[in-house]
């Protein structure tokens, strides 16, 4: 029973970062149908910048506390997404209203490679820290209730707890703000929106600064476990599997699909591991996702899908 | 009755619109008075809502000028005749699914509410009071449709009639000078057509709000409208009162003569 437990737990822990990074594509989704392809190469710019302002600073600026540096590099890299959002509005997603949803794919492709080279070219290409003093030691807890207690990675914890937290604050400013409620409109119907005067620039800028700080927190996450190096680009495809799961559309969808796809892979590789040979970690989401592709392609909690006209 | 109507609010001069070999609209020229009902008629395809599609900036003429309170407007967009006061419903209900029947009503205050989008996502305390005051508006206008009863229901569940009802609510809550109404009162049943226009007329008399109004229905185009455009094949046919519009032969054989 402890084990299980310590595996469950372990799998929630990571099933929760894979939300965080599938909200990012339902965000953009929800807002400008269109699938946002430079997710993953946003997380790496955000996780870029966080690394390098992070040394910089101190030098910069004579900083010495490193939590302070830490903060100060973050909200600088947070300013920077928020220009790169605005720089998407203006210079890309504006020639695009209306457009087919293929047009808006490839260009999202291209934002992809763009945000890939400018920050290499900014920050350069080698293998970057990000040390923001995450909890490296094991934790055991309810020692007294299961013999031997339950083993839990303080890290992930950690790492679960700031995504949960996120989570939560977007799905409160989805649901309850006047912003969020206009978000919410245009997701549903442009033209409707529009006409009752929702500024859809603006909101996509809102969308995209919002893609972006989710990016940037992914992105502190993953860095500080992995290192700053380029295949963080593929961080997010582990939200793929999540969204197809969960529906494109919906925010409840993406954090309960993450949470499945996270306790999934660990259980399945706890139990059926030994059956069938090792790995499972890391194609189980991907089979489950072309199960749901097969046989329920809107996912658990999607619209229906109803080609426009 | 005796009604009194202003200057023309609303003046559209030589609008043409093509869809790739389509001519939807060809050298319409009318205008709207200041609280009065103005009605567009003409059979399918005429171009009906093309005309109001062009008025709120959803359709861009490829000629012709819309003038809105004096002021010329070669290229409208909706989000510019949103915050100039022109609100509108759909012919296919275009309302928020996902959101309930208050919320959807509630968008419609989103121009009302303030400028920055921003600043209202991070301020929590002041945004939150200020939309207690449009939560105040938003249920006068539920009263004011008797809706009461489906506050809560998201609008995907409701019957259509309640739908158009749900969709006129949210134009309403933008405290329009200029409602543009699609066919409000299409695929209802005769007491949901004669509540339509008794909020309608209500509307256009309690607010003075200036109606710009598509429909098929000729009885209740007759009985409610000032004056009346038709068109015909994207033209201009006829224009003037009911009783006008009636006795005019070309008006009579476009719609006696062809079968469209
Ligand atoms: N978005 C569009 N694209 C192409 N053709 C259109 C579009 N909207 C309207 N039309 C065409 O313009 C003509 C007028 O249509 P419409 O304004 O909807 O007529 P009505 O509302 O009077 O029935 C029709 O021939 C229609 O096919
Ligand atoms: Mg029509």
């Amino acid at each position: 029973m402890g084990f299980f437990l310590e595996t469950l737990i372990g799998g929630l822990m990571a099933g929760m970062l894979y939300s965080l990074v599938a909200l990012g594509f339902v965000l953009i989704f929800k807002a400008s149908g269109v699938f946002n392809f430079a997710q993953g190469a946003m997380v790496l710019f955000a996780a870029l910048a966080m690394a390098r302002f992070s040394a910089w600073i101190p030098e910069w600026l004579g900083i010495d506390s490193r939590f302070l540096a830490n903060t100060v590099a973050f909200l600088v890299s947070a300013a920077l997404m928020f220009v790169v959002a605005w720089l998407i509005e203006r210079l890309v997603l504006r020639y695009l209203v209306n457009q087919e949803g293929a047009t808006l794919l490839m260009a999202t492709l291209g934002i992809a490679y763009v945000l890939e080279g400018v920050g290499t070219s900014i920050f350069g290409s080698d293998i970057y820290k990000i040390d923001v003093g995450m909890p490296k030691d094991p934790v055991m807890i309810l020692e007294g209730t299961f013999e031997g207690g339950l083993l839990i990675n303080k890290e992930d914890l950690v790492a679960a707890l700031v995504a949960a937290i996120l989570v939560g604050l977007l799905a409160l400013f989805f649901q309850k703000t006047t912003t969020g409620r206009a978000l919410r409109a245009v997701a549903d119907d442009h033209q409707a929106a529009q006409s009752i005067g929702i500024p859809l620039n603006r909101i996509w800028v809102i969308v995209w600064c919002v893609a972006g700080v989710v990016a940037l927190v992914a992105g502190v996450i993953w860095g500080s476990k992995l290192g700053v190096q380029f295949s963080l680009v593929t961080v997010a495809l582990r939200g793929l599997p999540v969204v197809i799961l969960g529906g494109l559309t919906s925010i409840p969808g993406a954090i309960i699909g993450g949470l499945i796809i996270g306790v999934g892979e660990k259980l399945s590789e706890v139990y059926l591991g030994p059956m069938i040979g090792g790995g499972i970690e890391i194609w189980f989401a991907y089979q489950l996702a072309l199960l749901f592709l097969l046989f329920r392609p809107q996912g658990l909690f999607g619209e229906k899908i109803i080609d426009r006209v | 009755m005796n009604r009194q109507f202003g200057e023309a609010i609303l003046d559209l001069k030589n609008v043409s619109l093509v869809f790739g070999g389509v001519k939807a609209l060809t050298d319409i020229s009318f205008d709207v008075r200041e609280h009065e009902i103005r009605a567009i008629i003409g059979p399918n395809g005429a171009g009906k809502s093309s005309m109001l599609n062009v008025i709120n900036g959803v359709y861009r003429p490829q000629q012709g000028e819309i003038i809105l309170r004096g002021r010329h407007f070669a290229r409208m967009n909706p989000y510019k005749a949103a915050k100039a006061g022109i609100s509108r419903t759909f012919q296919n209900i275009a309302l928020f699914k996902g959101m309930s029947v208050i919320d959807n009503i509630m968008t419609g205050r989103n121009l009302k509410i303030g400028t920055n989008l921003l600043l209202q996502a991070i301020w929590w305390g002041p945004a939150r009071r200020e939309e207690l005051a449009h939560r105040a508006k938003v249920e006068e206008v539920i009263d004011f449709l008797e809706i009461q009863h489906i506050r809560k229901t998201p609008v995907g569940r409701l019957p259509y009639g309640l739908q158009k009802r749900v969709d006129l609510g949210r134009a309403l809550a933008m405290e329009p000078s200029i409602l543009l109404l699609d066919e409000p009162m299409a695929g209802m049943n005769v007491e949901e057509k004669q509540d339509m226009c008794r909020f309608i007329l209500d509307v256009n008399d309690q607010f003075g709000t200036t109606i710009v109004l598509i429909e098929h229905d000729m009885g209740v185009v007759m009985d409610i409208s000032d004056r009346v455009v038709v068109l015909d094949y994207g033209r201009k046919i006829g224009d003037g009162t009911p009783d006008e519009v009636r006795a005019d032969p070309e008006v009579i054989s476009a719609y006696l003569g062809a079968s469209h």
